[in-house]
């Protein structure tokens, strides 16, 4: 089955068959152990937690103002001649970029990384109207030859292993089979650099966009996002209208979290500051630079004040690599454009509950993630919150609210919470589960698949201690 | 923003808090910590009335009950004195989330003043007893598996270890990947059955490449988990709760 038909309903039967997969295992496992201990490295002369209260308070103050930010950025960009779009659903955003391209009568484009782009599935949407799309960041790419989707937010192709690629490479493009990374890179650039050149429009992500200037910024390792943006006649850049930031000085703090938060660089080798299209005597640029923003679902999650905090995020993955789930499932597991920890937290939003709500629930509440998000969002409070609405009690404006709703199960709270209220029932319920503790069955799936049962002691703890003091 | 705690001076009496997994499959382990609290000359009253911190419920996303249940807790501990619980779990719910299932209600005062008297038993016994353990036991390696809660909402890393390290027999040995969560999270564990499953296989992994002979913990939750995927595969590790260990080494 491929993982494109993978969906967030299925999650208990992905994640059976994810957990069985040997070669899976052992290749997350493998990479989020090196990316959590380079994490940990690079920010060993750096006062983390300072550096995280300061990312957050920089988030926060952006999503404080976002209406007038949004404004404001739209205006900047219209001064550095970049055309702003904004487009409410994932249909609006592929309609724009497409009618983007057609105008130009473009036929191929050339992609850099965008997980907004995967969001609103822009290469199908693009192919509907015979426009063909590359990815050519290196993970993209072997994700899109694959025929799959990505992975983690940051290394899309981390689920296969080099031997895969090499295999996959093969078959497809027919390059050497090797077990050298370093060749299968070379291999894939030379692939790639011609169709930069033929490109007719080129589409990015964005990883901040600066009201007070009309700056774009994209981070990247491959110098694939510089010649994106820079060699085709159009630039297309699609990002959420989250991404937007105050000031051009707010960049330099969420870079150094993003960067060392991701992967544990210090700085990337590419650090892309986009102001605008061809001004006549620069050596290079496009003709056209357009923005795309997308809203998707994100202005409903801002008008609650919980929820906004979702918004936050700077999609480094972080919470991802760290997670003692996405680490043993992997990301396509999860059914849904962004996995492991902010997704669960996000996809809600954007899908609603009725079908993703066994994401909120796939998580032992850990709090590794909220540990290490360089921009503190309490991902396990909001997904308490979303199991609060996901059962039917909660009161925000979700989509699929009490989705996840048993009867029985329902009850069993209420007759807990009432026991737990009337100490001396709750002391006869105790007795009795301990005065039946022999009829405890043996089996009890899934606990016992391979845990013994756990065995109610003879008497209770009140119990004894009233012994022991009477003695 | 992380906060700093300050820790007060060792008190006459304390309230104790027994949870309850404790008092239906521990009772020992509750045993034990009100005896290492009584050693430090400190009077243990245990309300009647205590029941369950209502964490279940919470995490289960019926707030509203868990709020009910909290509300009843609540009224326990009248006179001023430290709330001790042998659980990071149960404490981490009355410390971090009593106050914020009450903001803004008329117990929010009663719900910041049980908050701020919250201990974790290995925490009180370091920080506030600063306790002194003798080891009667015999040549012993040791794993300590600290409960996610008692290590990121209570910020506990290092208490329960730095007990077992006084003790001069013990081993305390290096874990792989031993901040990881075992697979427990209350109905996570039923919920998500087999990826629970994964995971405490794995911890357990962990704990025996450590050649441990013993896994302690300060939360029965992970006791369960752990403890019961050993008994299954009938390994050699034998599991236990920090108090009833420390207490039976001590004694
Ligand atoms: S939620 Fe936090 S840790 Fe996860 S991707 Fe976003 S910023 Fe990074």
């Amino acid at each position: 089955m491929s993982v494109k038909t993978f969906t967030p309903a299925a999650f208990h039967h992905q994640s059976a068959q994810a957990l069985s997969n040997p070669q899976l295992r052992h290749n997350f496992r493998g990479a989020m152990d090196g990316l959590m201990a380079k994490r940990l490295g690079s920010f060993d002369s750096w006062d983390i937690e300072a550096l995280r209260d300061l990312g957050q308070g920089i988030r926060q103050k952006a999503l404080r103002h976002l209406p007038d930010l949004l404004e404001q950025l739209e205006a900047s960009c219209q001064r550095n001649g970049i055309t702003v779009h904004w487009a409410e659903s994932a249909d609006d955003a592929g309609r724009v970029i497409t009618e983007l391209c057609k105008a130009r009568g473009a036929q191929s484009v050339i992609k850099g990384k965008s997980m907004v782009s995967e969001e609103v599935e822009l290469n199908a949407r693009l192919a509907e109207a015979g426009i063909e799309a590359l990815e050519s960041d290196l993970g993209e790419y072997i994700v899109q030859m694959a025929d799959e989707t990505p992975s983690h937010i940051i290394m899309p192709a981390i689920h296969k292993n080099t031997a895969d690629i090499s295999t996959l490479m093969h078959q497809r493009t027919g390059t050497r089979e090797t077990n050298d990374a370093e060749e299968l890179t070379h291999a894939a650039r030379a692939q790639l650099r011609d169709r930069f050149q033929t490109a007719d429009v080129g589409i990015s992500g964005v990883n901040f966009a600066v009201a007070e200037t009309g700056t774009l910024c994209l981070v990247e390792n491959e110098g694939n996002g510089r010649l994106t943006t820079t060699v085709p006649p159009v630039h297309i850049a699609i990002t959420g209208i989250e991404k937007v930031v105050a000031e051009f000085k707010d960049v330099p703090p969420l870079y150094a979290l993003l960067t060392r938060s991701a992967i544990g660089q210090n700085v990337t080798t590419y650090f892309n500051m986009i102001s605008g299209p061809w001004r006549g005597q620069e050596v290079d640029g496009p003709e056209e630079v357009h923005l795309v923003l997308v809203d998707n679902g994100r202005s409903r999650m801002y008008q609650d004040e919980e929820y906004a905090e979702t918004l936050q995020c700077i999609r480094c993955g972080a919470c991802m690599n760290h997670c003692p789930v996405y680490t043993r499932v992997g990301g396509h597991t999860y059914g849904t454009t962004y996995p492991g920890p902010i997704g669960k937290i996000l996809m809600p939003h954007l899908l609603g509950l009725n079908t993703t709500k066994n994401l909120p629930t796939a998580s032992s509440l850990c709090g590794a993630c909220g540990e290490v998000c360089p921009v503190r969002i309490p991902i396990p409070k909001l997904l308490v919150r979303l199991r609060n609405e996901a059962v039917g009690e909660g009161k925000g404006n979700i989509e699929g609210a009490g989705s996840a709703r048993r009867p029985m199960e329902a009850m069993g709270w209420k007759l807990f919470s009432w026991l737990a209220r009337h100490p001396r029932c709750w002391r006869i319920g105790v007795r009795v589960v301990q005065a039946c503790r022999s009829a405890v069955p043996k089996r009890v799936a899934p606990w016992t698949d391979n845990r013994v049962r756990p065995t109610p002691a003879a008497t209770s703890l009140k119990q004894q201690l009233a012994q022991r003091r009477r003695s | 923003m992380s906060t700093v705690k300050l820790y007060p001076p060792k008190p006459e009496k304390v309230y104790f808090f027994g949870t309850c997994l404790i008092d239906v499959f521990y009772p020992g382990a509750g045993l034990d910590a009100v005896s290492l609290l009584e050693r430090e000359n400190i009077e243990v009253l245990f309300p009647d009335g205590q029941t369950c911190c209502g964490q279940p419920a919470f995490t289960s996303g019926y707030r509203a009950q868990a709020i009910d249940v909290a509300r009843h807790q609540l009224r326990l501990f009248d006179e001023p004195w430290p709330i001790i619980v042998p659980s990071g779990s149960c404490g981490g719910m009355m410390r971090r989330h009593y106050p914020e299932l009450f903001d803004g209600q008329p117990e929010e005062q009663a719900a910041k003043s049980v908050a701020e008297r919250i201990f974790e038993l290995t925490e009180f016994l370091v920080h506030v007893c600063h306790v002194r353990l003798k080891d009667h036991g015999p040549d012993e390696r040791v794993a300590m598996h600290t409960s996610c809660s008692a290590r990121r909402e209570m910020g506990l890393a290092d208490t329960g270890p730095a007990l077992l390290r006084q003790l001069s027999n013990v081993t305390l040995v290096e874990q792989a990947r031993a901040s990881e969560c075992c697979g427990f999270g209350g109905t996570f564990s039923v919920k998500h059955g087999k990826v629970s499953q994964a995971m405490v296989e794995d911890k357990c992994a962990a704990i025996e490449a450590a050649q441990a002979e013993h896994l302690v913990t300060s939360d029965c939750g992970c006791l369960m988990n752990i403890d019961g995927h050993f008994k299954y595969r009938k390994a050699k590790v034998h599991g236990e709760h920090i108090a009833s260990y420390l207490w039976r080494r001590s004694s």
